[in-house]
């Protein structure tokens, strides 16, 4: 049977389709418009193909921040994926002690951005901040000010301190969705507590992991507020990451051509590793689907 | 395999304000199938995850083989589950969730493989044994949790919550005769917990009938169906129950709606006073006459249901529709008339709900 077509539903997509336009082709098509060209006035400009992508590819300092920002956002999800796990799976199940736990952990998700940034700025000073303070008067010799590595593990410290929470309350939920009848199950089977997590909690928990890594990863890739308010960037390069490089060439220097051909390529680096750690992590659930059920 | 015996176990479940489990004596032998059988929410589950460990119980203590467990976890009861629905490790194979409970007891690797082997042979699993196990269906996997349950040798008791629940029609037939089966080669003590009376009748040794957190009654099918304790039990076991109508006693003899009828001889003798009385004849045993019985109630047919192989026809006595089967010969039509007759030896007497005897 033929199903009936109606050419005019395409109307109830305009609107979706205008919004998009607006909010994000056409900026992009701008930034794509700048990246192949040389604009100094809007009736001078000068086509120059690959030039300004060729350019910052071989740009140093940019390598330099890239090879930064990898490490970077490898150390934050390396420390933040199994401290929010642990800290999920040593939280109470249920009673008030457990919303309590909830509220606290939860907290700095919801200071703003730069705000993070002021209060790690004060915290880790070593004339009036706790935390810097402290260190010093271990008898360290810590200054995030002027000490690359110093600045480098604050940046973080503060982004652990900051987003492991979500990744505790992204696990803790998944914890919580595992129905009991599978520790009773363990419990008879007599599984040790490792046993248990390994082979019950782990597995039902791979898809909020995986959302705990895309979410990380993109959020510590792109990340700008917080090192720009605490370090801004120094000392010399040593927290200096690609975005605030960006901004430093679009703003700062006001070197459209480069930043806009720069920006495309952060966008596609993002888009191909997300592609890449969604599909390695989603592997085996997608092997499941495509294969026939078995027999009763 | 293990005695387990329960002591006036008891359980009340945090914030409700009713015992789920009302204090019981139990005492299951050795190598014997118990059936716990009532209607939901009777108790019976709470029942076994107290036997587990699974549950604390609120009182009472619980012995295997007179060794108080009552303190001890689930891990080292060493006992067997399996659950209402099927519980398997996703990310392992059959063969590897069939091994988990030996090797979480570090078993050697030889006797895992061996063991694994047989029970997967047992159950029809051999072909499935390098599969992941969340790809099988809803049967198979009850099967995976089934043997994961019986893959032990040496456990004290083997306990199953309601197990055949999610597997449908033909397979929940071979899986009762697998159970059986197990329990002639290995004789292990089984608990099996169930609503279903056909399934208590034909797995277990034992029935005990469970209603509103408390025991009725423990004894073989054939006990419950002859001889109920009490009129749940009555109308609760058999297709359909018992015949229970009030009645009342009169020279030795029980009146019903103006008619007298005959007792098993010395029941009458044994009725404690002053409590209401009911009697009851099941559907099988009393019989229907279309010619006048001299002293037999004369009844109207009021409705006949053909289930094939039998009928079940209905005739009123004293305002009650009172049910006979008849599984041959001729059936009478409604609004016939026909004399009901129960055989004395097949009438039971209850005074106040419980059985005379």
């Amino acid at each position: 049977m033929e199903k009936p077509r109606n050419e005019r539903a395409w109307l109830l997509v305009l609107p979706v389709c205008l919004i998009v336009a607006f909010s994000a082709i056409l900026p992009l098509m701008t930034v794509v418009n700048y990246s192949v060209q040389d604009i100094v006035s809007p009736e001078q400009r000068v086509f120059v193909g690959w030039e300004w992508f060729k350019d910052i590819l071989r740009d140093p300092e940019l390598q330099a921040a890239f090879v930064r920002q990898l490490v970077f956002s490898a150390t934050v999800l390396a420390i933040e994926l199994p401290l929010g796990l642990s800290i999920a799976l040593c939280m109470p199940r249920s009673g008030w002690r457990a919303s309590l736990i909830t509220v606290l952990v939860g907290m700095p998700l919801l200071i703003p951005w730069n705000v993070v940034g002021t209060i790690w700025q004060v915290f880790a000073r070593t004339d009036i901040g706790l935390g810097g303070a402290a260190l010093h008067g271990l008898g360290l010799d810590y200054n995030y000010a002027s000490h690359s590595l110093d600045a480098w593990l604050t940046v973080v410290a503060m982004d652990v301190w900051h987003w492991t929470p979500l990744v505790v309350l992204l696990c803790y939920g998944g914890l919580r969705a595992i129905p009991e009848a599978y520790y009773r199950a363990a419990a008879i089977d007599g599984a040790s507590r490792w046993a248990t997590f390994r082979h019950i909690e782990l597995p039902k928990l791979t898809g909020v992991l995986t959302i705990g890594v895309l979410l990380r990863f993109m959020d510590s890739f792109v990340i700008y507020t917080e090192p720009f308010v605490l370090t801004g960037g120094g000392p010399g390069n040593s927290t200096t990451f690609l975005s605030q490089h960006l901004s430093t060439m679009a703003v700062g220097q006001f070197d459209l051509g480069r930043a806009a051909a720069f920006s495309l390529v952060y966008f596609l680096m993002i888009l191909v590793v997300c592609y890449v750690f969604y599909n390695l992590m989603t592997r085996g659930e997608r092997d499941d689907l495509a294969k026939p059920e078995g027999k009763v | 395999m293990a005695r387990i015996e329960l002591k006036g176990l008891g359980h009340r479940y945090a914030g409700a304000d009713e015992d789920a489990l009302r204090p019981t004596d139990l005492v299951c032998e050795h190598g014997e199938t118990y059936a716990l059988l009532g209607p939901s929410g009777c108790g019976k589950t709470t029942l076994l995850n107290a036997i587990s460990g699974l549950i604390e119980p609120t009182s009472g203590r619980i012995r295997f083989d007179g060794i108080d467990v009552t303190e001890r976890a689930t891990r080292e009861r060493n006992v067997a589950q399996v659950f209402q629905f099927p519980i398997i490790y996703d990310t392992m194979s059959v063969f590897d969730n069939l091994a988990f409970p030996l090797r979480n007891r570090g078993l050697a690797a030889a006797a895992v493989e061996r063991r694994v082997r047989e029970i997967a042979v047992f159950l029809d699993l051999e072909a499935d044994l390098a599969r992941r196990a969340r790809r099988l269906s809803a049967g198979a996997k009850q099967r995976v949790s089934l043997g994961r349950g019986l893959v032990r040798e040496d456990v004290a008791a083997i306990l199953l919550d309601e197990p055949l629940t999610v597997v449908d029609g033909q397979s929940k037939g071979n899986l009762r005769r697998k159970l059986r089966e197990v329990h002639s080669k290995l004789r292990p003590t089984v608990v099996y917990v169930t609503h279903d009376q056909s399934e208590a009748l034909t797995v277990a040794d034992r029935v005990v009938v469970m209603n509103a957190g408390r025991i009725v009654q423990v004894g073989t099918p054939r006990e419950l169906f002859e001889n109920p304790a009490h009129t749940f039990v009555a109308r609760f076991i058999g297709n359909p129950g018992m015949n229970l109508v009030a009645c009342e006693l009169e020279d030795g003899r029980a009146r019903v709606g103006g008619w007298h009828l005959d007792l098993p001889a010395g029941l009458a003798a044994a009725v404690p006073n002053g409590q209401p009385l009911t009697l009851g004849v099941r559907p099988e045993r009393a019989r229907l006459s279309r010619t006048e019985v001299r002293g037999a109630p004369r009844t109207k047919v009021t409705r006949v249901e053909d289930f094939g192989r039998h009928h079940i026809v209905s005739v009123r006595l004293a305002e009650v529709l009172f049910k006979v089967k008849l599984d041959d010969g001729p059936v009478p039509a409604i609004g016939d008339t026909s004399w009901l007759t129960l055989p004395p030896a097949n009438v039971r007497l209850f005074a106040a709900e419980h059985a005379v005897s």
